[in-house]
């Protein structure tokens, strides 16, 4: 083994140094703070569970994403947790049991077998917020402001806020009622929003010409609020379910429009993201400078039926990786350089140092023989004796 | 990502016969691409940027967000898979087939076929389908020689006019897929700046179907 083979971390896997450590810290600590503020509970969920348990509801397509192995004491597969959705729907739906609605919040690591293609790698820590137990679009608008305040928490500035409901395709595609593989090859089409593609099936596929109009304008309706006008407008002989849809976006997009001006919104119909989940509403918040969402959630009803209880679920999740790389901040030179300890000890010193650090003073006590000096420990100030005492004083 | 618009292009052939699509929707580079070094390049439009790379790394910048846009043919993106990405054009250029091809008249006589591909991925997919065990190997470059040099039973390869086939002793066997070249565009740019990239994608929609019914005439 070279030494090289000792140092070198498998792909994706990476440690987090000062000062992004003490960031992601920091901001772990103010998310949880305003979670908690909100009133929702933080739970902890295992790092490894049964397989089974992981894979159902939101978790059904981790199956490759989830690193596995075999429980010795039960000969059952186990698999570390990739997402914490389907572990936290599970403690809702079993283990608390709760008879109103529950407010739950994590931030966990998780690991993922394959490497995402953006940032967060194979290890990202997960931080989230669930709301179980009610249907309303109150739930929804809840967790909403929650994910927008997350975000201005970690620093985004210039927040654009994608809405989307996944009832509109699900409602479409059922009343075409296509076969396996013609329905498969449409939802790629309008996930990848072609028209000529989609075009194409639609016109071999759908016999109900108004439905295949329908199908066809899917993928041109997304950009401002006004898309909802123009869809109501093409969309208005469809299946009940689906101007549901569009009732809820534009309450939703009312509801965040009338307090968050400086949040930029965005409609997306033919949004299919976490098609086998999601349930109603979905959204993802973006920030300039990056390519990818910085917050995903959206409605997930009825997951907890797998553990035995149905119930209406809504949140969001963020990489907090991710997120406390929105301020490059360089942490605060600010604390004190203390002498090393002398010979006989020195009470005196030893008591002021105490003391400092007790006040949430950072002091950072030199070794003896040692060659850094205060700068380099990010001290802007250091003790002097002063008679008897030991006193503060800025760096010379 | 700022508010300028990053666009990128196919190196080669497709380049040349994407600029004029560009032209047509206004935008046009300020100095000529095939006789500069440069990778990145200003255009007539201040906010937007060409960046000239090989085809199949146009996926990659696009989906990650280092372009907003790019043009990328179908049998690379079929390749590289179209996760985070839209497709919303179809630019209609570069057309030819993704097809397996084999010797003249050679039976593929082994139980596992070997075959011969720079679209593994697509290769693997495929043949899965068919229920048909493949090896598949991966080359980079003169396809056509694999058969021959019997390192491969068949290929599976961009096929235009299938003159390279016929001249080396080979024919096109399957089609796999039609293909033509794809405008691509990254997720979140979508998101952030459909203000700026729906109207582009139009103008872009109008000079295709502009340039349709020129080909239909001559």
């Amino acid at each position: 083994m070279t030494i090289a083979d000792r140092w070198l971390l498998p792909d994706g896997m990476d440690e987090v140094l000062p000062p992004q450590a003490t960031r992601m810290e920091a901001l772990r600590r103010a998310l949880l703070d305003l979670y908690h503020c909100w009133g929702y509970d933080l739970v902890m969920p295992p790092p490894v569970e049964f397989l089974d348990s992981l894979l159902t509801g939101t978790g059904t397509d981790l199956d490759l994403q989830t690193f596995k192995l075999i429980d010795q004491l039960t000969g059952r597969m186990m698999g570390a947790s990739a997402d914490v959705t389907p572990q936290v729907a599970r403690m809702d739906a079993h283990s608390l049991k709760h008879r109103g609605p529950a407010r739950l919040c994590y931030c966990s690591n998780v690991l993922r077998a394959k490497a995402d293609q953006h940032q967060g790698g194979r290890s990202p820590v997960q931080v989230g917020v669930e709301l179980f137990g009610h249907a309303g679009l109150e739930a929804d608008l809840e967790i909403l402001r929650l994910a927008l305040a997350s975000l201005t928490t970690a620093g985004a500035q210039e927040i654009h806020l994608a809405l989307g409901h996944i009832g509109i395709y699900r409602a479409l595609v059922q009343a075409a009622d296509l076969d396996a593989d013609s329905r498969r090859a449409l939802f790629e089409a309008i996930e990848r929003k072609s028209p000529s593609d989609v075009r194409a099936l639609v016109e071999v596929q759908v016999t109900d010409s108004r439905l295949a109009a329908m199908l066809k304008a899917l993928v041109h309706l997304h950009g401002g609020v006004d898309v909802l006008d123009e869809a109501r407008r093409i969309f208005s002989d469809a299946p009940a379910a689906v101007s549901e849809a569009f009732d809820q976006l534009q309450a939703l997009c009312q509801g965040m429009s009338s307090e968050h001006a400086q949040v930029t919104l965005y409609v997306d119909l033919a949004d299919l993201r976490g098609y086998q989940y999601h349930t109603g509403m979905m959204f993802a918040a973006y920030v300039p400078g990056y390519g990818q969402a910085l917050a995903k959630g959206g409605r997930y009803d009825d997951t907890g039926k797998a553990f035995g209880r149905a119930r209406p679920a809504t949140g969001f999740s963020m990489d907090l990786k991710l997120l406390a790389s929105l301020v490059e901040q360089l942490p605060a030179c600010d604390g004190i350089w203390a002498p090393a300890a002398a010979a006989p000890a020195d009470a005196a010193l030893d008591a002021v140092i105490t003391r400092l650090r007790s006040a949430g003073e950072r002091v950072v006590q030199a070794l003896p023989g040692q060659y850094t000096g205060p700068t380099e420990h990010r001290c802007n100030r250091r003790l002097v004796r002063m008679g008897d005492d030991w006193q503060v004083s800025p760096l010379a | 990502m700022s508010k300028q618009l990053i666009v990128a292009l196919s190196k080669g052939r497709i380049l040349q016969e994407t600029l004029p699509l560009l032209a047509d929707a206004g935008i046009a580079p300020l100095e000529d691409l095939g006789k500069s070094r440069k990778l990145l390049f200003d255009t007539n439009l201040a906010d937007v940027k060409l960046v000239v790379i090989r085809a199949v790394d146009v996926p990659t910048y696009v989906q990650l967000g280092a372009a907003d846009l790019g043009v990328a043919g179908k049998d690379v993106l079929l390749e590289h898979g179209a996760e985070g990405l839209y497709e919303p054009l179809d630019l209609e250029i570069a057309r030819c087939r993704l097809m397996t091809a084999g010797v003249t008249g050679a039976e593929p006589a082994r139980a596992r076929r070997r075959v011969a591909t720079k679209f593994v991925n697509v290769a693997r997919g495929y043949y899965a389908e068919l229920g048909i065990q493949a090896e598949v190997i991966k080359l980079y470059g003169a396809m056509e020689l694999a058969p021959l040099m019997n390192l491969a039973d068949e290929i599976v390869d961009i096929v235009d006019t299938g003159n390279t086939l016929r001249a080396n002793g080979m024919e096109p066997r399957e089609l796999i897929a039609h293909i033509s070249t794809r405008l691509v565009v990254n997720k979140a740019a979508m998101t952030m700046k459909h203000e700026r990239l729906k109207p582009l994608i139009e103008r872009l929609r109008s000079a295709v179907v502009a340039r349709r019914g020129e080909t239909t005439t001559s």
